[in-house]
């Protein structure tokens, strides 16, 4: 038996069960970029799939628009170490953007207006975990959070989430993306701290 | 405005280079454009820095600092001219 009594150490505090190892809460939304913000007209955007047999399946803003949508409300974890409990977004479910998509691909590339690239697992875009969102908190998504339309893929770090969606590319192999190429991890899950090559 | 001057590389190039490489003249990938890495535009907040050349916004380099490794890639930089003395 140790000298201090149990009654003397003090309950542990308990850890937020939603909270991932090594983040903290924030209550404001931090904007993070890798570079300027594009400002792309709504008659201008599309977002593409684009198979790796080479079949391009595209909507312009208005067909994404008629398409069924959802109101996910998610929690966000990002690599800086900032957590954001119950976001609510409105966009169209990644399994309804594939439904029509036949692919024997196992990767996706998502691609950005202004270049950014990030690479997922395509598994990791459907059943319900994935979405391409063009409304926070009840307004238009701003251009500074990824605005016309971002893809929300909350169960992974949020540079997964590419701002600025212009399209997925649907890959028989796995292509690192802009930060999985410059020292990030390839997968990135919060609750395994994938921050980093390595982790 | 959203970025800050290539000084904000300073300190973290200054852990990898025994000189300061902010005054070093880098010639741009993208369009040609030669100055000093002071003058880039630098994105984003640690642990991933993103510079951008001032002339046509392309990636000069990132930098990524982890808790054990540092990675740099100087994806956009053709050639990086670095003064030393005699």
């Amino acid at each position: 038996m140790g000298i201090i009594s149990r009654a003397f150490s003090g309950r542990p505090r308990e850890p937020d069960a939603k909270l991932p190892p090594g983040q903290y809460l924030v209550h404001d939304f931090p904007v993070l970029s890798a570079g300027p913000t594009p400002r792309v007209p709504l008659d201008r955007w599309e977002f593409s799939i684009d198979t790796a047999e080479g079949q391009v399946h595209r909507w312009s803003w208005e067909e994404f628009q008629a398409l069924p949508q959802e109101t996910p409300t998610v929690d966000l974890h990002c690599v800086t170490k900032w957590s954001k409990f119950g976001t609510g977004w409105k966009g169209v479910s990644l399994d309804v953007l594939m439904e029509d998509v036949e692919s024997a691909a196992e990767y996706a590339l998502a691609y950005s207006y202004g270049g950014y690239t990030t690479n997922l697992p395509l598994e990791d875009l459907l059943d319900g975990k994935a979405w391409i969102v063009h409304e926070y908190d009840g307004e238009e998504l701003a251009p500074a959070h990824g605005g016309p339309a971002r893809l929300l893929v909350p169960h992974l770090y949020l540079w997964k989430s590419a701002k600025w969606i212009k399209g997925l590319r649907l890959l028989d192999e796995d292509w690192p993306g802009f930060w999985e190429t410059a020292g990030y991890h390839n997968y990135g899950d919060p609750w395994r701290e994938q921050r980093y090559q390595g982790d | 405005m959203d970025y800050q001057d290539g000084n904000a590389l300073a300190g973290p190039l200054s852990e990898i280079f025994t000189l300061d490489v902010t005054v070093a003249q880098g010639t741009c990938a993208g369009c040609g454009l030669r100055g000093p890495l002071a003058g880039l535009h630098v994105y984003g907040a640690a642990p991933g820095l993103v510079a951008r050349c001032p002339g046509c916004e392309e990636v000069v380099l990132t930098l990524v600092r982890g808790p054990k490794d540092v990675w740099l890639d100087m994806r956009g930089a053709v050639s990086l001219r670095i003064p030393v003395t005699e």
